[in-house]
């Protein structure tokens, strides 16, 4: 599924860009999810807009395949329509533009991009309602401007909502549990489940462990200063929360 | 964000928010289907013209008054204006900067040669009506029947399809006029204003020049003397005009100017929604638009003025495009009316515009919403004054400014409260979005307050087109183009639901249009 090699990256412009991730090397097969822990500033987040294609980051050097495919030379939005999809840490704001309305407009230029006919009203209206209905989305919300106003907790359940509309074939959730009370990590974490099948891969990038105990991964890798330096079972996670960041690096290294 | 707190609650209470959304996923396929040609309207029509001598002398006057067969009082009123126009400067206040016109060097009246009006729509040269076709403006009743362009995107909207009446002013003259029968039936009077100088003559007189006076400045008093076409509307006592007017402006000769002039009244308890559209060929000279737009509501009248203007914006490198400097105010003459602009400014080289509201009767109300944008080397000065004379007046400004390319874009606003005016109420909100770094955006809101129990708000705000905005979308899925006309299309969303519906169709077409490769 996603195949990542020696991969190098910078942020920042020409002399000031700064080299985040170095030599990581990782891989996720389909049907798999595999959680990235580690401590401030280890590269967390540049990993996922490296891999999603946001400008400013650079990659320098080593390769990023989905399904064998080189993604690294795809514009953003061929590589959503390839199937990948990153759940944002801080959702942005679309002043005036309706979420359905949003969505729709996504929806439908993936579909293009990969040559399918565009979903009709109905169908996608009826998809809507049943998605909504599952993450206990307020439907007046879905009319209102993408993110506006919403609260943090509202923020994240429309990140999963946008995912579960999409049917993206590779997700990656970046801090997806920061500012969750318990009710919405446990709304939101039924949400992903409910997306875990043979076909599909997923990257959970976290802080803490507390999410994945409502996201069993199959794999825990650390990563420290932009390479993952211990990979475990579901077991490291815990070791981390109980140890602590330094304990575990520490015997890494 | 303070901005969408309004959004939010407009929605709320708004009950065609449905189809407005529709408009926006239309939005995109429109732009695709116009991609291949940035400015479709810039075509000329190959067709016999007649001009008047080039330049501007009385003898000028003269042949356009004798051309349109006017009574005295009105050549004497064009000369007095010409002679003031004479004694005048061209301002220069305005953040604008062009080469010194040569007013000399215009034509200021173009007809073309089959004669001025025509009878029959049949009569009507098949190059004109060609143009207006595909310009996408039906002239044919049968045609307008089914709609405008755009408008039956739902079957619930092509239910509810409004008809349009149409007014097409070609160069210096109106070629045709639809739907007049069945507006007389109405009692409302929709035809050229040459046409009416004839035929009403005791109207015209009553009310032209009433709102802007011929002296009222250097654009207005040029105007005032060599006016070619324009419309003219009266609608009765108590009378709702049973469908949208519009008046379709088009320069087509070369080396002209326009200047037409346009007049609507709506008597007490009347009601009109009036839309001009504009377009013009690309030409590498700039021609001259100097237009004046006078409206009177009596009380508990109402007029909502529509603009979407397209004029000919000029090349990448600023080389031709439409002068628009234009005058248009409205008085709030009667108690309790209302007027309310809503324009959409896409084209032309440099605009100098702002249409005004005075607000003279008790309790009258004024509107302007805009959105102005400018690309390429584009410059625009545009706003409003709302002038509160009567008490407890209210006024409301909306503006979005978008600039991208090498554009400047300024609001100028004047805000004026009269001793008289107690309890007099403004909220004025102007929002600039900036598209690349080589764009300017400016706000030059004025007050002039002589009211303590006046209530006067205003919020400003320059936004940066965002990285992480664009960045969003484009993990959603959408491509760059596409997600700028995103984000621009919810940055005017308010102002756009204001138009009536299929314009606003035709507007976002435009909007996405104008800002063809703007990033990047």
């Amino acid at each position: 599924m996603l195949k990542i090699e020696n991969l190098t990256a910078t942020v920042g412009e020409a002399e000031e860009a700064k080299q985040i991730i170095n030599g990581l090397t990782l891989e996720v097969p389909a049907g798999e999810v595999h959680a990235i822990m580690g401590p401030n500033g280890a590269g967390k987040s540049t990993l996922s807009y490296v891999l999603t294609g946001r400008s400013g980051y650079e990659v320098t050097g080593g390769s990023v395949t989905l399904n064998g495919e080189d993604i690294l030379s795809m514009e953003p939005e061929e590589r959503a329509a390839k199937g990948m999809f990153l759940s944002f840490q801080y959702p942005v704001e679309i002043p005036g533009v309706p979420v359905m309305t949003f969505v729709r407009t996504a929806m439908n230029s993936q579909r293009k991009l990969r040559g399918e006919d565009e979903i009709s009203a109905p169908d996608f209206i009826k998809k809507s309602r049943e998605i909504a209905k599952q993450l206990k989305l307020d439907a007046e919300m879905l009319k209102r401007p993408v993110n506006v106003g919403f609260s943090g907790g509202e923020k994240k359940r429309l990140e999963i909502y946008q995912m579960m509309m999409l049917e993206p074939n590779f997700l990656i959730l970046d801090e997806t549990d920061s500012g969750l009370d318990i009710d919405a990590l446990k709304t939101v974490a039924e949400g992903v489940n409910a997306m875990r099948s043979p076909e599909r891969g997923m990257l959970v990038i976290t802080h803490y462990q507390r999410l994945l105990d409502y996201i069993k991964p199959d794999k825990v890798h650390v990563l420290s200063a932009g390479r993952i330096i211990k990979t475990g079972g579901a077991d490291l996670a815990h070791r981390l929360e109980a140890e602590g960041y330094e304990g575990v690096v520490g015997e890494a290294v | 964000m303070d901005c969408c707190g309004g959004t939010d609650e407009h929605e709320d209470d708004c009950t065609e928010v449905t189809v407005k959304e529709g408009i926006d996923a239309k939005t995109v396929e429109a732009a695709k289907a116009l991609e291949s040609e940035n400015y479709s309207a810039g075509f000329s029509t190959a067709i016999d013209m007649e001009f008047s001598p080039k330049g501007l002398s009385e003898d000028t006057i003269r042949f356009i008054s004798a051309k349109k067969e006017e009574p005295e009082w009105l050549l004497e009123w064009r000369l007095a204006a010409y002679r003031r126009w004479l004694t005048m400067e061209e301002p220069t206040w305005a953040k604008v900067r062009y080469e010194p016109i040569d007013y000399q060097a215009y034509y200021y009246y173009a007809a073309p040669k089959s004669g001025a009006k025509y009878e029959s729509i049949d009569d009507v040269p098949k190059e004109i009506l060609e143009t207006y076709e595909k310009l996408g403006i039906p002239l044919r009743e049968a045609e307008v029947l089914l709609g405008v362009e755009g408008a039956a995107e739902t079957a619930a909207a092509a239910r509810e399809a409004p008809r349009v009446a149409v007014d097409a002013v070609f160069d210096s003259v109106s070629v045709a006029t639809t739907f007049r029968k069945e507006l007389e039936k109405a009692g409302v009077i929709f035809m050229s204003i040459s046409e009416a100088v004839r035929e009403h003559p005791e109207l015209v007189k009553k009310y032209l020049g009433t709102v802007v006076p011929q002296s009222d400045n250097f654009f207005a008093t040029l105007n005032s003397a060599v006016f070619s076409d324009g419309t003219f509307v009266y609608v009765p006592k108590g009378v709702r005009c049973p469908m949208e007017l519009s008046t379709y402006f088009r320069m087509n000769a070369e080396n002209t100017g326009q200047f037409e002039r346009t007049l609507i009244v709506c008597d007490e308890g009347a009601y009109v929604s009036y839309l001009e559209g504009c377009t013009a060929p690309m030409r590498d000279e700039n021609q001259l638009h100097a237009a004046v737009v006078e409206l009177v509501a009596l009380d508990d009248a109402e007029i909502k003025y529509s603009t979407v203007q397209n004029w000919w914006p000029g090349d990448e490198d600023g080389k031709g495009g439409i002068y628009n400097f234009v005058t248009k105010r409205g008085d709030c003459r009667g108690a309790r009316s209302k007027i309310s602009w809503t324009q959409v400014e896409t084209g032309s080289a440099v605009t100098w515009k702002y249409p005004s509201c005075i607000l003279r009767g008790d309790d009258s109300v004024g509107e302007f919403y805009s959105i102005a944008v400018t690309n390429g080397r584009q410059q625009a000065d545009t706003g409003t004054k709302m002038i509160h004379l009567g008490k407890r007046t209210k006024s409301r400004i909306l503006s979005k400014g978008i600039s991208a390319g090498k554009s400047d874009n300024t609001y100028r606003g004047l805000v004026s409260i009269n001793k008289r005016a107690e309890k007099a109420r403004n909220f004025t909100q102007c929002d600039s979005l900036l598209i690349g770094g080589r764009c300017g955006a400016h706000t030059v809101p004025y007050v002039e307050n002589r009211r303590a129990d006046a209530q006067l708000e205003h919020e400003a705000t320059t936004t940066k087109l965002s990285e992480d905005q664009l960045f969003y979308a484009r993990q959603r899925g959408l491509g760059e183009e596409q997600a700028v006309a995103l984000l621009v299309n919810g940055f005017v969303r308010e102002v756009l639901q204001e138009l009536p519906m299929e314009f606003a169709v035709e507007a976002q077409k435009l909007l996405e249009v104008s800002l063809e490769g703007s990033v990047g």
